[in-house]
């Protein structure tokens, strides 16, 4: 009896042992590159980042047009992908009790939420700036934007079905047609978990290196063109690492820093934001 | 309408403002909300196909010139213009399943170790923590893996693995080569450290679903934590896990710029996994702006078609599989 | 005394969960401006048959109605019938308190938008009213900015009474409204539901016959889907007709 017990007080034991062993392994990788990150980036910090251009190789300059671009097309691809995608998760939610459609577009939603985003540059090439004849800030926009829908989909569709059915019900006794109660009422008892999903939507694109590759490509100066190739911080960071230049370099860590702390301040937001309306 | 002719106040009302409700009208208007709604889901399903209709345009000329060739070949030169699909597809199979291979216990641990032994002051930081680093831009870690890791990797840990692992009987050909820190294994490892807090979160969150009553109850027959977990929690949420595990391989197979960093982008296909290689994903960071002619982009197009292909295919799959296991339980999915 | 008009009669009245047959042929007559309590054990088909009362079995697919259920004579189980303005004359008031996430004000402003356009002096008037026929005008006054969330669950519910009354129903249905409720707000409650009926026709469901007895005037026993008795609340609960209905009475089950 004592030594079955002791077999399995020592298999508990060696497993948790591990269990911590691994927590601690995944908590040293993240501390290791997020201090890499910040020592290297730190440096490359000054206000010649914000002001100026992106610089050719071999001279300082600045991340003023990446910087700018990346806002640039990550706010117009947010405004061209949310409302897309709550209405979708509120077809889902709200009348996707029934038929064949809701189902199919829940399936498909999820394996567009993990294609690879590359493909989605891919396809917006192929569909736009080949037709097209150039890169474009809309191409990667576009691009950005397909990958913000699917994302609010499934965030819409899960807030609005935590909230009970009994709102639901109270609005329709008072007589309100259903898409009253879906927008003034449901959507907006939602409104916070809705909210926290454009927020990590934005993270995620905020982030994206891969489907702007081949759609907004890359632009050495400012320009609002979004008809033209338009600089954005992911591209520029990939071109400026990989090259030999340590100007380049350097300027690369500084814009890694810049979108590693834009991401991680979004992430925290969303988190906060959520927190506090649901506590109410 | 007989119904509102009994209400004598409100037709009052209605009779001198202009009608603020006329129940013809809501009706259209939820009509048209409705079918919107529907539109827009629609959509979705049009996005995929579209999707899927496109990269296959794209890669017609690529198809038509190899056929199905294209799957196993391991030419890649773009002056004779001959492409071959093979180098690139195993190293995406190769990398994604080193990583998962390393990820899954890992994030397992980190998953038990947040819900069954971390003290509860701890648990909130450390899984935001644990968000975290899943919310890091792949980017990231691909300029520190080539910047940091791999130098390191190719200082420490290579040397080592040439003396002491090269040797061993099966496994001894994959693990010795080069010490160049780039390569098909650091690549592996980059992937899993990206994937790790991404399967580590979603078998938290559903960890933490299952009901403490049938852990106590477990506990209360004097079992040890790890046998409720391995008796208990883990087949509790059998489809929860896997379904994280789906989602880490679906998002292992597309990751581009963690590994185009460090693959090496060589088209060549080595035993080593010390040697560069290449993935779907990484040849197409790295050639698809540069590339001339239009049997060359076509072959790249159709890389991105194979690769779209296997995610579909993985994903599919997992969703199938779990709606089986649910429906062998008895509930809905 | 003067006899009552009925306001609402079921006229054999069937209703069905997909398959399962949870009304047997209702037949019933609610008079206008009293208080009339379905009561009866767990299941028998109480909250059922109050919310056909509105059709919400509209929202759910599968649950379908047959027969004849008239308000002020009218069929209102018929295609025909603007569901939405039927429920604009028969209000509903729910188990849990269900304030919007809104203001105060907002949340009696609501119902009231929907089919009246005031401006915003009469709808100050109407909020107040509505508050003050709830009999908790006094406690928000000041606070009508604030969310609707942020009241007690006894003042959250005599908001959700206030926001049906505000659109000046014909009918008020209270599903178990105080089941959910501390004694105290319990009490204020049901003083208000006999001051309503002065003006509304009102409906409650209850499994607490205490209460029945306490607040209304007619009384209707149900089990397992059938309608045993009703009558007035005096005689089903001292000398009820049926022996059914007088073992649930006595407590000899429930």
């Amino acid at each position: 009896m004592n030594l079955l017990y002791a077999k399995r007080r020592f298999i508990n034991g060696f497993n948790l042992a591990m269990s911590l062993g691994a927590m601690l392994f995944g908590l040293f990788w993240l501390a290791w590159i997020l201090i890499t990150l910040f020592k290297a980036g730190i440096g490359g910090i000054n206000p010649a980042v914000f002001t100026q251009m992106t610089p050719p190789p071999g001279s300082s300059g600045g991340l003023f047009n990446a910087i700018a671009g990346s806002l640039l097309m990550t706010t117009l691809g947010t405004l061209i992908g949310t409302p897309i995608g709550i209405m979708a998760g509120i077809y889902l939610a709200e009348y996707g009790s029934r038929g064949w459609l809701a189902p199919l577009t829940r399936f498909i939603n999820d394996i567009l939420l993990s294609a690879p985003s590359i493909v989605i540059g891919l396809f917006i090439y192929a569909l736009y700036v080949a037709m097209v004849g150039h890169f474009s800030g809309w191409a990667g926009t576009l691009a950005l934007s397909l990958i913000v829908i699917p994302v609010v989909i499934r965030t819409t569709e899960n807030m609005l079905k935590l909230v009970p059915d009994t709102l639901r019900e109270a609005a329709a006794a008072l007589g309100a047609p259903q898409w009253k109660t879906i927008l003034q009422v449901t959507l907006r008892a939602s409104r916070a978990g809705v909210i926290t999903g454009i927020l990590l939507a934005i993270a995620r694109i905020s982030g994206e290196t891969a489907p702007l590759l081949f759609t907004a490509l890359n632009n050495q100066f400012f320009s609002s063109n979004m008809n033209a190739p338009m600089a954005n911080l992911p591209v520029v960071i990939f071109q400026f690492a990989m090259s030999p230049y340590e100007d380049w370099q350097k300027l690369a860590w500084a814009g890694a820093l810049l979108i590693t702390m834009a991401v991680l301040g979004l992430n925290i937001l969303a988190r906060v934001l959520f927190r506090q309306k649901t506590s109410l | 309408m007989e119904l509102s002719t009994s209400l004598p106040a409100k037709q009052a009302v209605m009779a001198d403002t202009p009608n603020p409700v006329d129940p013809k009208r809501q009706q259209f208007y939820d009509l048209l909300f409705r079918n919107t709604t529907r539109l827009f889901a629609f959509l979705v399903l049009l996005l995929l196909a579209g999707i899927i209709a496109t990269l296959v345009v794209g890669s017609l000329p690529s198809i038509k010139q190899f056929g199905f060739n294209f799957l196993f070949s391991t030419q890649w030169n773009p002056v004779t213009e001959e492409f071959g699909a093979l180098v690139p597809i195993v190293g995406t199979l190769v990398t994604s399943f080193i990583a998962l291979l390393i990820g899954i216990p890992v994030s397992f641990g980190i998953a038990l170790y947040l819900t069954e032994l971390s003290p509860r002051w701890l648990k909130r930081p450390l899984g935001v923590a644990i968000e975290l680093l899943a919310g890091i831009p792949s980017i990231i870690y691909g300029m520190w893996g080539l910047f940091i890791f791999a130098p390191w990797f190719a200082d420490h840990i290579e040397p080592w693995m040439n003396d002491h692992l090269g040797k061993l009987p099966f496994f001894g050909p994959f693990l010795e080569g080069p010490p160049l820190g780039i390569g098909m294994l650091t690549a592996s490892l980059i992937l899993a450290i990206m994937v790790i807090p991404f399967i580590a979160s979603v078998m938290r969150d559903v960890f933490d679903i299952v009901p403490p009553m049938l852990k106590e109850s477990a506990y209360g027959v004097g079992a040890t934590t790890w046998e409720v977990v391995s008796h208990v929690v883990l087949p509790y949420t059998r489809v929860g896990v896997i379904g994280g595990i789906m989602l880490g391989l679906g998002r292992a197979l597309g990751e581009t710029m963690a590994i185009t960093f460090v693959i090496g982008n060589a088209h060549e296909l080595n035993k080593s996994l010390l040697m560069p290689g290449n993935s779907i994903a990484s040849a197409l960071a790295n050639e698809f702006t540069e590339a001339v002619g239009e049997l060359y982009t076509s072959s790249l197009i159709e890389l991105g078609l194979i690769l779209f292909f296997i995610t579909f295919v993985v994903l599919s799959l997992s969703k199938l599989l779990l709606l089986q296991m649910a429906k062998k339980e008895g509930k809905g999915t | 005394m003067t006899p009552h008009s009925t306001k609402i009669s079921a006229r054999n009245f069937n209703f069905y969960y997909g398959k399962f047959h949870a009304l047997k042929n209702v037949n019933l007559d609610i008079p206008e401006k009293q208080v009339t309590a379905f009561i009866g054990p767990s299941g028998c088909g109480k909250s059922t048959l109050l919310r056909t009362l509105n059709r919400m079995y509209d929202l759910y697919p599968g649950q379908t109605a047959k027969g004849e259920l008239l308000l002020d004579g009218k069929n209102i189980i018929d295609k025909s019938v603007d569901v939405n303005l039927l429920r604009a004359r028969v209000g509903m008031v729910f188990q849990k308190p269900t304030p919007f996430p809104m203001s105060i004000y907002d949340n009696i402003a609501f119902g009231v938008k929907l089919y009246d356009r005031l401006s915003r002096s009469e709808m100050d008037d109407r909020v107040e009213w509505a508050l003050k026929k709830a009999a908790l005008w006094e406690e928000v006054k000041d606070i009508l900015g604030q969310s609707g969330l942020s009241l007690s669950g006894g003042q959250q519910q005599r908001l959700c009474i206030a926001r049906s009354v505000a659109v000046k129903p014909d009918v008020v249905l209270l599903d178990e409204p105080t089941s959910a409720l501390d004694p105290i707000s319990t009490a204020k409650i049901e003083e208000l539901v006999y001051e309503l009926k002065s003006d509304y026709t009102i409906v409650i469901v209850t499994h607490n016959m205490q209460q029945a007895a306490r607040v209304s005037d007619v009384t209707a026993y149900m089990y397992l889907g059938e309608l045993i008795e009703v009558g007035k609340t005096d005689m089903i609960f001292t000398n009820p007709k049926q022996k059914a209905t007088e073992d649930y009475i006595t407590g000899k089950f429930g």
